[in-house]
């Protein structure tokens, strides 16, 4: 470990580091790619052609990782997509996020957006998933979310490395005289027949001369040295030395801190405010107007973060009212009105429910329940922008750096190519950072610092109580049994969508049309056989903004369907794990049938269990992995114990396993603190929590031990970031009522009973 | 004031009531200790003040008794700390977020407690991590006591 000063003090954004005299090369075959954005970033003398690699004439090798690194390991596995083909070793690379740029949009996130099953591979199907990533490379969406990254680079890059690698074996086939053919490479050199060796850096001039092959082909995945096996992440000796840069440890000349006050009532605008006692406090500069499209309220501008803090405090504004109801109770009413009104659209379903339902003599029904929930990332929200000469330069932990760079510009009116991005390390995001919002406010308070730069932290409480929240939703599920066996399913899900939400604070001159899948995902698209089966939403949009929070719909109806079905199976008489297979009858549902089967092995189900003891199953799949869970129970002391859960989750195929155990451990916990005790409440138009001790999450004491098994079997590639979190609650809930016969239908469960963690 | 930085003196002029972590962060620009609720609920601003671990983001900088460690003075030289190294080999962070405060806590806890067993963990580590890194953060904890692997 020598190298801990060079680490603890990187410097962010190291495009630069490139050596000058480097070579940028990339490769992807689009029929019309978008233009590479990085030569004009580059040192003087650099050549690109393409997106992803740079070599340095020192030998040093630059991936551009264009997906948010907030946690999910992702640079480290996107920059191993590249190193397999360009036959580099990890520790020969650094990983760089590099610039907003269309030439990095997400077209993997758009494809899976289609209203079709993961399964389903119809042509309908097809042509629209194929439809959906020409959308996403059209709007240019440089996004991390839907666990999509993995999907969406697993070809892209891999061809940038193959083709840098081709490149760079013609510049040493020059130099030597001989057939590139014969030229093999490894470990950052082209070596001779003879042995000798050239590495990419001495070769990079050259290469950057040569025209890229037009076609390559791509290792066997048994030839990898890389891909597939776990690898150290990349930037892990900078994470446990407090090196890392996140947005809030931006730190610029002359830089000016700041905070916002933004109307806790969603939609208001300010009625009143303290600005001269703001200013009174010690270190409090100015006080900004902030008028934007996802909201209005102060900056405060002051010498300190602390500073402003204080000065926010003394603002005490008040706010005009709520365009809907002012407390929690009020909201339901509207939710619960909606679910017995007319459907606004169904997706998917077979046969005939209602009539079927009509006609059974028993008919099982149940209402269940889940809240608004916060993100609460561990890093705050933050930005910082500065405005200069017409232009806008955003220092921000982002999602979306497309999207807030073509937000910002719009808000300044100022060309898009008037705003830079910058992207840094992301301490959380979740759906979160998605948002526009916070460089919004960021670039307002900008505009009015006289060119200086200005770091925008927002407290905990503005974190908690200005979120994008997790919708509420209700749902009505009603079912029949044949032979013991469920024969059909009613469900409807009254819920707000979050498309139209984030379109309308984010894009308002758009609009947005069309059903929004994410109010039945989960449900519809499951891998059930039904004789009867219709999923039924019911569209009911507040002032109250919702957004992405991990694995979105399937977070909400996992555990609606999933606990549902376990109550069918008590209505049956049928094991939960048997019924699922008994249902799981098409082909295409096999991965499905198999993680059930692992994660029953693992867990030992069916075991006789001491009273008060028990176990629950549940299986959703989501983004494209098949994920089964079981969660034990031990209730004998009258609390519930978490006891031990097991996870068998099906990607297709899995590029990191270490990586994949601990995305899949962290959506479990984030799912299990949501399920044990997270809950958004209203009172007076305003969100009631407002940090940690009341809007707390899991702690070391509550989490049992958490066992993961990976299997392959799936048709394709699935993610990795979200699929841990939907079947949780449902597991939890089954487990929960296993062990003492109470059934929990509505979220968190530790309203209803306690929960033992520590 | 006066404040004792990992090994480093400095003299602040900052209000009596203002909390060492904003001392910390946006005067003397020591970004290890990071801003999570700034009510001591998280522990993300965990500094050790003589040993002791501190949420510095309820400690006003003018009460500071002793030396003050961030993450940036734990390794001696250019050797990380034990704790670090164990971090390493688990491959704990995530976000990476929590982890400073969740490092420092782990080296004050095995200051007191060197062979701790999983309700000393349990009861020393409450600090939060939103990405929940615990299982490999208690096994690196083991692994930092020599217990374990």
């Amino acid at each position: 470990m020598g190298k801990i000063a060079k680490y603890t003090r990187r410097g962010f954004l190291g495009l630069g580091i490139a050596a000058a005299g480097g070579l940028a090369v990339g490769y992807y075959y689009y029929q019309k790619p978008y233009p590479n954005p990085l030569p004009g970033t580059l040192p003087e003398g650099a050549y690109s052609f393409t997106p992803y690699v740079i070599i340095g004439t020192d030998n040093q090798i630059t991936i551009i990782t264009p997906r948010a690194e907030m946690g999910q390991g992702i640079h480290t596995t996107l920059a191993a997509l590249v190193a397999e083909e360009l036959d580099v070793d990890m520790d020969q690379i650094t990983a760089e996020h590099g610039p907003a740029a269309a030439a990095y949009h997400n077209s993997g996130m758009m494809k899976e957006g289609a209203p079709f099953p993961f399964f389903e591979e119809g042509f309908m199907a097809e042509a629209a998933r194929g439809a959906m990533g020409v959308v996403g490379k059209f709007l240019a969406l440089q996004v991390t979310g839907g666990s999509s990254a993995s999907t969406d680079a697993y070809e892209k890059m891999r061809e940038a490395g193959a083709a840098a690698r081709e490149t760079l074996k013609a510049a040493a086939a020059a130099r030597w005289g001989v057939q590139a053919k014969d030229l093999t490479t490894a470990s950052a050199a082209v070596v001779h027949p003879d042995g000798t060796k050239l590495n990419y850096g001495e070769l990079a001039a050259e290469a950057a001369l040569l025209e890229p092959p037009k076609s390559v082909s791509l290792k066997d995945p048994s030839e990898w040295k890389i891909l597939g096996k776990s690898q150290k992440r990349v930037e892990l000796l900078e994470k446990v030395t407090g090196g890392t840069i996140f947005g809030i440890d931006v730190q610029l000349p002359e830089m000016l801190y700041a905070t916002v006050v933004m109307a806790p009532r969603f939609g208001a605008r300010p009625a009143s405010a303290d600005k001269a006692a703001a200013l009174a406090v010690s270190g409090v500069q100015k006080v900004v107007d902030i008028v934007t499209t996802t909201g209005a309220g102060f900056g405060v501008v002051a010498s300190n973060t602390w500073a402003a803090f204080e000065g926010a405090k003394a603002l005490a504004p008040t706010w005009e009212a709520a365009s809907y109801p002012a407390d929690t109770a009020g909201i339901t009413a509207l939710y619960e009105a909606a679910l017995e009104g007319e459907e606004s659209f169904t997706l998917g379903g077979e046969g005939d429910a209602l009539e079927a339902l009509t006609e059974a003599s028993d008919v099982i029904e149940a209402h269940y329940s889940v809240p608004y929930l916060a993100h609460a990332t561990m890093e705050p929200l933050n930005a910082t922008a500065q405005f200069k000469d017409g232009k806008l330069t955003l220092w921000l932990g982002t999602q979306a750096p497309g999207i807030a760079q073509t937000v910002a510009a719009t808000m300044l009116e100022v060309e898009t190519e008037d705003v830079e991005v910058i992207t840094t390390h992301l301490g959380g995001g979740f759906g979160r950072r998605a948002e526009v919002d916070v460089p919004l406010y960021a670039a307002a308070i900008a505009v009015q610092t006289g060119g200086k730069p200005v770091k925008v932290t927002w407290s905990r409480e503005e974190d908690i109580r200005r979120d994008t929240y997790r919708p509420m939703a209700v749902s009505k599920l009603r079912a029949s049994l044949k032979n013991g066996l469920p024969d059909a399913l009613d469900m409807r899900v009254a819920a707000p969508s979050v498309t139209k939400s984030l379109m309308a604070r984010t894009f308002p001159s758009m609009g947005s049309a069309g059903a929004d899948r994410s109010i039945l995902d989960g449900g519809f698209d499951q891998p059930f056989s039904w004789p009867h089966s219709r999923f039924a939403a019911h569209q009911l949009d507040t002032d109250i903004p919702v957004g992405f929070w991990r694995s979105v719909g399937y977070s909400i109806n996992g555990f609606f369907h999933e606990s549902f079905l376990d109550e069918l199976a008590v209505a049956g008489g049928q094991d939960p794990l048997e019924m699922r297979f008994a249902m799981m009858k098409d082909e295409r549902h096999a991965p499905a049938r198999e993680v059930l089967k692992a994660v029953a092995d693992m867990a030992n189900w069916g075991q006789p269990l001491p009273e008060g003891v028990g176990q629950g199953i549940a299986h959703t799949l989501s983004f494209g992995t098949w994920t089964a869970e079981v969660v034990q129970v031990d209730m004998r002391g009258g609390s519930v114990k978490i006891e031990k859960i097991w996870v068998a989750a099906d990607p297709g195929l899995v590029l990191d396993p270490g990586n994949f155990e601990a995305q899949i451990t962290s959506g479990v916990i984030y799912g299990l603190s949501a399920a044990v005790g997270q809950e958004i409440t209203f009172s007076d138009g305003r969100v009631e929590q407002e940090n940690f001790f009341d809007y707390d999450a899991l702690r070391m004491a509550g989490v049992p031990p958490i066992e993961v098994s990976l299997l392959t079997n799936s048709h394709k590639m699935g993610g990795a970031g979200e699929p841990g979190t939907p079947p949780i609650a449902a597991a939890l809930g089954n487990a929960i009522f296993a062990a003492s016969g109470q059934r929990l239908r509505d979220l968190p469960f530790g309203k209803h009973v306690e929960f033992d963690l520590g | 004031m006066e404040l004792i930085v990992n090994s480093e003196a400095h003299t602040v002029e900052a209000p009596e009531d203002m909390p060492l972590l904003w001392v910390l962060r946006d005067m003397l620009d020591i970004k290890g200790p990071k801003f999570g609720c700034g009510v001591g609920a998280c522990g993300a601003c965990t500094v050790l003040i003589d040993g002791e671990p501190v949420r510095s983001c309820v400690t006003a900088a003018a009460d500071v008794w002793g030396e003050v460690t961030t993450i940036e003075g734990l390794p001696d030289g250019e050797r990380l700390h034990k704790v670090q190294e164990a971090w390493i080999k688990h491959e704990v962070p995530q976000c990476g977020y929590c982890q400073s405060g969740q490092i420092l806590a782990a080296v004050a806890l095995l200051e007191t407690t060197p062979n701790p067993s999983d309700d000393d963990i349990d009861a020393a580590m409450d600090n939060l991590c939103r990405c929940g890194t615990y299982p490999r953060l208690r096994a690196a904890i083991k692994t930092a006591a020599g217990m374990e692997g």
